[in-house]
């Protein structure tokens, strides 16, 4: 079978593509979210509160701790609605210290001591069943009625109202379905590491959540995946430079950005037609 | 007792504000989320350190040495995370100086170590009682030092020639170029001056606390945000004002509330602001929608 060590980097490339995806969601309509890792952080503090002390089967609590990130993402995104850019990254990754912050200081889940004793529920087979499920999601709906109306928001805010884009509904949607996206990788990291305390959930977490979809690409949901997968393998595979990896990590995320400031995929890299011209040359249709 | 917080609010705040301003600067100037802007800070106190420690200089020879350092630093991010990289995507500088951030915190973390060290002192600390309030020498030279940098950068960016550069580029940058202002050299100096101010910050926190470590950038970067936006984007003045009064509000707030929220305020008040009014307190500068 699998070793420890590499069944553990896929759990985590899976809990951290779900992240990815869950950013990828809001930003696929132009609004970018620092506040992932908080609301990681309520979906693994609720359903590890729910399997722990109340003893409810994982997948309900799971998608119970989810509906609640969901629902604080939605209260947290109608007032940060309006605002767009720079100033929105800003908002939200405040939103994400406000939560760290809560939970810092939450008695109940064990403040500054975090929150101990998780049962082990998470494991390949429950996760992958879920990215999976994300990837049938994310295909079905990146030509749907919603996903192309996210796409035109994204593109020209004014002109997509214009064409009878409801703003306000799409924004929340798109920042609460994000939001318990997020609560799922939550409730997934929280029952496989099986201790979780708030530093865990601070605004580096987010950060790392837009690292995978600007290094694996931005236009496409492969995109995010990608790059989660390669984040959380490339320092793992420059163990054998064990003291210098994180470095070299940071070096490739500036050189990145030189080369391919978009990502790695975009979206004609995922077309057959691409891969064609590339190797059978031009003129073959 | 209100006093007493009130003078060591305005003596932390003073601290911010150096730092807040190069958020400012580099904002106002080049459109930049700086995230590494943290890290300088740090560096600038092991810098600070390292000088004490080696070179056994006063106090004003360590925060020349520190400004000097990163102010090197500053000029080797831009060359190597500013420069190479196409500025028509936002977020690309952005994460690129991500990457710097976890190369300069590891870096530190490899050469001199996680654990967080103290600060040697290096005035004599002698206590002053005006009445009710309490303070000494190192406080009133933290304060002095950083208000005597603020007017320094005040007096430079209003009445000299590169300072004057700076405004324009920051107001528009293709119209500053196409008028003469060369550009490039004027975005190598701000990132240098930033980082110098972050330098001194730097060594005036950690001897402030007496405390260090490769992981106090981080906190401050969030603090430099809040002000950042609390003063109004490339607002200088702005800035100095917003860490002052963030100083005092987080000394009053674990004064009379409790210390673990002290974070969550810096944080809070950038919510507010954003919501309420998001040009800042003293207006801003740059107007992105």
């Amino acid at each position: 079978m699998i070793s420890p060590f590499v069944q553990s980097i896929l759990i985590f490339g899976g809990i951290n593509a779900i992240l990815a995806l869950s950013l990828y969601l809001p930003f696929s309509g132009g609004q970018l979210s620092l506040a992932q890792g908080g609301f990681m952080a309520i979906g693994a503090y609720t359903s590890a509160v729910l399997t722990r002390n109340f003893g409810i089967p994982f997948s309900i609590s799971l998608i119970a701790g989810a509906v609640l990130s969901s629902a604080v993402g939605v209260g947290v995104g109608f007032p940060a609605l309006r605002i767009k850019g720079i100033y929105l990254l800003l908002i939200t990754l405040g939103f994400n210290e406000v939560i760290r912050v809560f939970f810092l200081n939450f008695k109940y889940t064990g403040a500054v001591g975090g929150f101990g004793g998780i049962f082990p529920l998470t494991n390949l087979f429950n996760l992958y069943l879920v990215l999976i499920l994300l990837i049938l999601f994310f295909h079905r709906f990146q030509n749907s009625r919603l996903g192309r109306a996210l796409r035109a928001i994204d593109q020209d805010q004014d002109a997509a109202e214009a064409r009878g884009v409801p703003l306000t509904r799409m924004k929340t949607f798109a920042f609460g379905a994000g939001a318990f996206i997020a609560g799922l990788a939550g409730g997934f990291y929280a029952h496989f590491v099986m201790f979780i305390e708030s530093g865990t959930f601070g605004f580096q977490r987010s950060l790392e959540a837009m690292i995978f979809v600007i290094l694996g690409g931005s236009q496409i949901f492969y995109g995010p995946i990608l790059g989660a997968f390669l984040v959380t393998i490339i320092p793992e595979s420059f163990r054998f430079l064990q003291k210098f990896r994180f470095e070299i990590f940071g070096a490739c995320l500036v050189l990145m950005m030189v080369l391919r400031p978009r990502g790695i995929l975009d979206e004609e890299v995922c077309q057959w037609r691409w891969w064609k011209e590339k190797f059978l040359g031009k003129g073959l249709k | 007792m209100f006093l007493q917080q009130l003078i060591n609010g305005i003596m932390l705040g003073s601290t911010y504000s150096l730092v807040a301003i190069g958020y400012t600067l580099i904002f106002g100037v080049l459109n930049l989320l700086h995230f590494a802007h943290g890290e300088v800070f740090m560096l600038g106190a092991f810098i600070g350190l390292q000088i004490v420690l080696g070179l056994k200089l006063g106090i004003f020879g360590v925060i020349v040495g520190a400004m000097a350092g990163t102010a090197l630093v500053g000029f080797l991010i831009e060359r190597v995370a500013f420069r190479p990289i196409k500025k028509e995507y936002f977020l690309a500088p952005l994460i690129a100086t991500i990457g710097i951030t976890i190369i300069l915190q590891e870096m530190a973390n490899k050469i001199f170590g996680s654990e967080p060290v103290g600060f040697p002192q290096t005035v004599e600390i002698r206590n002053f009682q005006l009445g009710p309030i309490g303070i000494n020498t190192l406080q009133i030279l933290i304060l002095s030092i950083s208000i005597f940098l603020m007017v320094v950068l005040h007096l430079f960016v209003s009445n000299t020639k590169l300072g004057r550069g700076m405004r324009a580029t920051a107001e528009n940058s293709t119209t500053a170029r196409l008028l003469g202002v060369k550009v490039n050299r004027i975005i190598v100096l701000t990132f240098m001056v930033a980082s110098a101010l972050a330098g001194a910050a730097g060594v005036l926190v950690g001897m402030a606390y007496n405390y260090i470590s490769p992981y106090m950038g981080a906190q401050m970067a969030g603090k430099g945000f809040a002000i950042m936006l609390l003063g109004g984007l490339g607002n200088i003045k702005g800035a100095m004002l917003g860490g002052l009064i963030l100083g005092v509000a987080e000394i009053l707030s674990v004064g009379y509330l409790a210390s673990s929220y002290r974070d969550a305020f810096a944080f809070g008040v950038m919510i507010l602001i954003l919501i309420l009014k998001p040009s800042g307190l003293f207006g801003s500068l740059i107007h992105e929608d």
